[in-house]
């Protein structure tokens, strides 16, 4: 009998100590968000993101972040076209041409999971040398190529995942009537779009935030660029440059664009959950 | 006579499409490959002049005078990455056990998006939740009754920050692992009378160790390439610490931080090259064997 009940004990114990860490983990998340709004909010106005900007701006006088702000959409916009334009056809080979059991098709899985790993700043690095080798200087086109390589991992991963639950049937009768491996990837593609839209909001969101990546390539400038080969400014840059200045003025905008970023990549973070939902109903 | 050469016409795309989807996958390939050459390439210079294990384990960095020991550096770097994995694994163990073996579906559906929300909170944005928050407590409140002064910009605050930031990475991986664990096992513990607990203890967590060592070992690659966020809150000091207080220099933070300078002083770009370099092939290689692992497991549950 008291056997049966240390065997309860420590089931409850263990039950409150799992339940606990969910919930310092569940809390930690909000902490960070409070910490966020608590301390930009305040510092939050509306020359914030409408303005770049002007003289003596780092020593606190007037402007704003919009030139971080666009140019970070710049980059973002860019990385991700390029990037589709890389991962769609690798992922439509993986799962059209590829056999399911494919060395090729499990190496490139594989690799891509690998690549998903390797941290920004060697992304960075690297990119940094392809832009001395090619005698670019760090600029908006730089910068681009750097995030393209960072986020076509996630894309690649993303997509490839739902691509991988098409019911083989689909496939199987357009082939059987005659179609090319080719012309089914217009009905293929139309049945993940959701996934894609997932992937890509996924990819907008780590593309948006990082900071290692574009350190080296884009630069940073208070002007909206206005061509490839100009500087851009980012907003993780613009966080941290004016949270190391020693004036307070210029500390809060760095606050003001961590709430801004904060709060894009929580509306990209809904949206898709929001889109993913949609497609599988069934996954929790 | 134009059907067939509309066929011809289908063909030829085929070919054409097919062949460079190929290639493209192909050249995607040959990513890693390049990265990892170019990398050494720039750091061929520093390899001629020293040999590896002397910049390795040489303590002293002064790229003025051409000396570029490392070795505070990954001292930093292995001090950051244990104080995170030591904070998180309980922690992500813990609940991802709970999520996956007890909870109700509609808790899974209220914490699962959140994981994925913390997930997506950019690095940079953590690092200000560092000096904001983590900073400042552990210099007023906690340091001080374990040495006698700390800035707060510490070995701790970076190892705090990164621990939040690898718990959805690492949990994500355990409730894949023991979700992909056959329910027959569980069902034949508990039918032998065994609690929850003991099921979870002696069943569930034995059989899927391989996979969670696996996860533990992402994990830690992910704290070992991730810059900005230690960087704003570790101090930057480059000296070997020696307590959670000391402030620490990892190697990412070397790299982002003296971009700017290396072209100037003779070597010292090199010298970052080669750190990044390092990064890449341990990260990769600890990448490769535990995605190798985790595939293994995979396949051998679906069984």
């Amino acid at each position: 009998m008291r056997h049966i009940r240390i065997k309860r004990i420590e089931e409850k114990i263990f039950k409150a100590l799992m339940i606990a860490a969910t919930l310092a983990i569940v809390v930690s998340l909000f902490m960070i968000i409070v910490a966020i709004v608590k301390r930009g909010l305040p510092a939050m106005s509306w020359d914030m993101v409408s303005k770049i900007p002007s003289g003596g701006f780092y020593l606190g006088k007037e402007g704003g972040l919009l030139n971080a702000i666009v140019g970070s959409l710049y980059i973002v916009i860019g990385s991700i076209s390029l990037g589709l334009a890389f991962s769609l056809p690798i992922v439509l080979y993986l799962n059209l041409y590829l056999p399911e059991k494919s060395r090729l098709a499990q190496f490139t899985r594989l690799s891509f999971d690998v690549l998903f790993g390797i941290p920004s700043i060697v992304y960075g690095a690297f990119g940094f040398t392809l832009m001395v080798y090619l005698g670019l200087r760090s600029s908006l086109l730089a910068g681009i190529l750097t995030v393209t390589i960072l986020i076509i991992p996630i894309l690649i991963r993303s997509i490839d995942e739902v691509m991988r639950r098409v019911p083989k049937e689909m496939k199987d009768a357009a082939l059987s009537l005659g179609a090319t491996r080719s012309e089914i990837i217009k009905p293929i593609l139309r049945q993940v779009a959701p996934g894609i839209v997932t992937a890509v909001l996924l990819s907008v969101g780590r593309g948006i935030g990082d900071a290692a990546s574009v350190l080296f390539t884009a630069g940073y400038t208070d002007s909206i660029p206005t061509s490839l080969s100009q500087p851009v400014a980012t907003l993780p840059l613009a966080i941290f440059f004016q949270l190391s200045s020693p004036i307070a003025e210029v500390q809060d905008r760095a606050y003001a664009a961590a709430l801004i970023l904060t709060f894009i990549v929580l509306i990209l973070s809904v949206a898709a959950r929001f889109y993913s939902r949609k497609f599988s109903k069934n996954k929790i | 006579m134009d059907k067939t050469r509309y066929n011809k016409f289908r063909q030829t795309r085929e070919f054409l499409i097919r062949h460079s989807m190929l290639f493209l996958t192909l050249v995607s390939l040959s990513f890693a490959v390049v990265i990892g050459i170019s990398l050494y390439y720039k750091s061929v210079p520093i390899l001629d002049q020293q040999s590896l294990w002397a910049l390795l384990t040489g303590e002293s960095w002064k790229p003025l005078k051409g000396e570029f020991g490392f070795y505070s550096f990954i001292m930093g770097t292995l001090w950051v990455t244990g104080i995170a994995i030591i904070i998180s694994l309980p922690l992500c163990l813990l609940a991802a056990i709970y999520l996956s073996e007890y909870a109700h579906p509609y808790v899974k559906k209220m914490v699962f998006p959140m994981i994925d929300v913390l997930a997506g909170i950019p690095p940079v944005v953590y690092g200000v939740w560092g000096i904001l928050v983590v900073v400042p407590i552990i210099s007023t409140s906690l340091a001080p009754h374990f040495v006698e002064f700390s800035t707060g910009y510490s070995v701790l605050a970076g190892g705090v920050v990164l621990a939040i930031m690898i718990i959805p990475l690492m949990i994500s991986v355990f409730i894949e692992i023991f979700d992909a664990l056959p329910g027959g096992l569980r069902e034949a513990s508990l039918s032998l009378g065994a609690t929850n607990w003991q099921t979870i203890k002696k069943v569930v967590l034995r059989k899927s160790f391989p996979g969670l060592a696996a996860a533990v070992v992402l994990a830690i690659s992910r704290a070992f390439g991730e810059t900005i966020a230690v960087l704003m809150v570790c101090g930057n000091v480059s000296e070997v610490p020696h307590s959670v207080f000391d402030p620490a220099y990892p190697l990412p933070a070397l790299i982002a931080n003296n971009y700017g300078e290396m072209m100037s002083i003779p070597m010292y770009d090199a010298a970052l090259m080669l750190s990044a370099l390092l990064l890449f092939v341990i990260i990769l290689a600890f990448n490769a064997i535990s995605r190798l692992v985790l595939i293994r497991i995979e396949r051998n549950f679906a069984l």
